[in-house]
């Protein structure tokens, strides 16, 4: 049974590998039960975040309220 | 955290919202699967940035709360023997059986123990060999691999007082019952992310086929969650339905291959009833015949019992997504998360529990 040392935040937790095989240190991945789920894909996850920041960056140019995208939003 | 903060950006999210709110032209009713979902909908306030007229219905993707009353009161009549040790993850515990639950038969002298995964219950059972351990063995798809391993190695070390009670249910055929209704209302789906990384996107992709819904496989946090509804919201303007990814960064088309091995192997797939839903044909698992020995119902010979639900509940109406947890008389009064009348009320993932988090001002007022 193959096990590695994960961090989430700020615990470490032994968790079984057997399912990601592919794992290395210093990879990110999903964890569930104990168990990695999954690698995450680093080069999707920042394609991904690329295109919403861009997507965000736009929408702060066309915002008229200067208070906009600021503070509690549960009012 | 890295893969994580990012997806919380609220800069991002007004962006997104501004342009679901721009491609929304006629009301839409989507229904987010997963219980996981729901709880970020609700703790983020996602539904109040989308435009009258899109609505998002909950799903009944949240393990505690489909577990049957059945297998609850198996599990206790099982701790309230001398020789079991209980083992479960942890918020089973106060999941309302017919009777009682976990907690009150624990007060009573049960032992049952809360473990975070599987693999610690095979632990306990090593260590207590004079004792026989029962899993209670829940989940979907996401948590099914990891409960196999447990019955696999088990059997690899031919341990003799360990056992698993299993209640394992699947999405696809769940959704497919929900679409087949005549009282469905749902156009759209946001599949569950972390049940596609284990089973990949097949399943679902023959459900798009099948009904002509769009279907968008989505992740967990804010960003993910906006992102596809923003790609269900463009399908439905546009007339469309096919299976689309949002959740890239950790779903593939195959999902997880070595998971879904060990799956195969321990179990198989049979009929399955839901709290709340019923029985849906080849919804669930149960072990195979080689892994009998650990089967906890042939090894106690536990026997069928049917049991009803509180008749003031509503749970089986908003696991289907025809009713919201507000509509039910008893919520945040007779049913709270301290006092739950019926499961949707007690676990993080339930939709009755996330409004009650989050969402009590607005009964309030």
């Amino acid at each position: 049974m193959r096990q590695g040392r994960v961090q989430f935040g700020g615990i470490v937790r032994v968790v079984s590998l057997d399912f990601v095989p592919e794992a290395v240190v210093d990879d990110y991945v999903m964890v569930h039960v104990g168990f990695a789920i999954s690698r995450v894909a680093a080069d999707e996850a920042e394609r991904t975040y690329k295109l919403l920041e861009e997507m965000g960056a736009l929408q702060e140019e066309l915002a008229t309220d200067p208070e906009g995208g600021t503070g509690d939003s549960t009012g | 955290m890295k893969y994580l903060s990012e997806y919380r950006d609220e800069r991002i999210a007004r962006a997104l919202a501004a342009e679901i709110a721009e491609r929304t032209t006629s009301p839409w009713v989507l229904m987010e699967i997963c219980g996981g979902q729901t709880h970020t909908i609700m703790r983020y306030g996602l539904d109040e940035l989308l435009p009258p007229g899109l609505e998002l219905v909950h799903g009944p993707g949240c393990p505690v709360c489909v577990t049957p009353l059945e297998t609850i009161d198996a599990a206790i009549e099982l701790a309230l023997r001398p020789e079991v040790i209980l083992v479960s993850y942890g918020d089973m515990l106060r999941v309302p059986g017919s009777r009682s639950d976990l907690f009150r038969a624990k007060a009573q002298g049960a032992e049952v123990r809360v473990v975070y995964s599987p693999m610690e219950a095979l632990k306990i059972a090593r260590e207590h060999p004079s004792r026989k351990v029962v899993f209670l063995a829940i989940g979907f798809e996401t948590t099914a691999p990891a409960n196999a391993m447990a019955a696999w190695q088990a059997k690899q070390e031919g341990l003799t007082n360990f056992s698993l009670l299993v209640s394992h249910v699947l999405v696809p055929p769940a959704i497919r019952g929900l679409l087949a209704s005549p009282a469905n209302r749902v156009q759209a789906f946001i599949a569950p992310g972390h049940v596609c990384t284990i089973m990949g996107c097949a399943e679902y992709e023959a459900l798009v086929r099948d009904f002509n819904v769009p279907i968008v496989v989505g992740g967990f946090e804010p960003i993910d969650l906006l992102q596809a509804v923003l790609m269900l919201v463009k399908q439905l303007e546009a007339g469309e339905a096919k299976l689309e990814n949002q959740y890239v960064r950790s779903v593939s088309y195959q999902g997880n291959l070595p998971a879904q091995q060990v799956m195969a192997q321990v179990f198989e797939v049979a009929d399955q009833k839901w709290r709340g839903l019923g029985s849906i044909p080849g919804s669930g698992l149960r072990l195979r015949e080689e892994f009998a020995a650990y089967d906890a119902t042939r090894v106690f010979s536990l026997h069928d019992i049917s049991v009803e639900e509180p008749a003031e509940c509503i749970s089986a109406q908003v696991l289907q997504g025809l009713k919201k947890p507000t509509d039910c008389s008893a919520f945040g009064t007779r049913c709270t998360p301290e006092s739950p009348m019926g499961a949707p009320m007690v676990s993080s993932e339930g939709a009755c529990a996330a409004y009650y988090r989050y969402r009590r001002r607005a009964v309030a007022s």
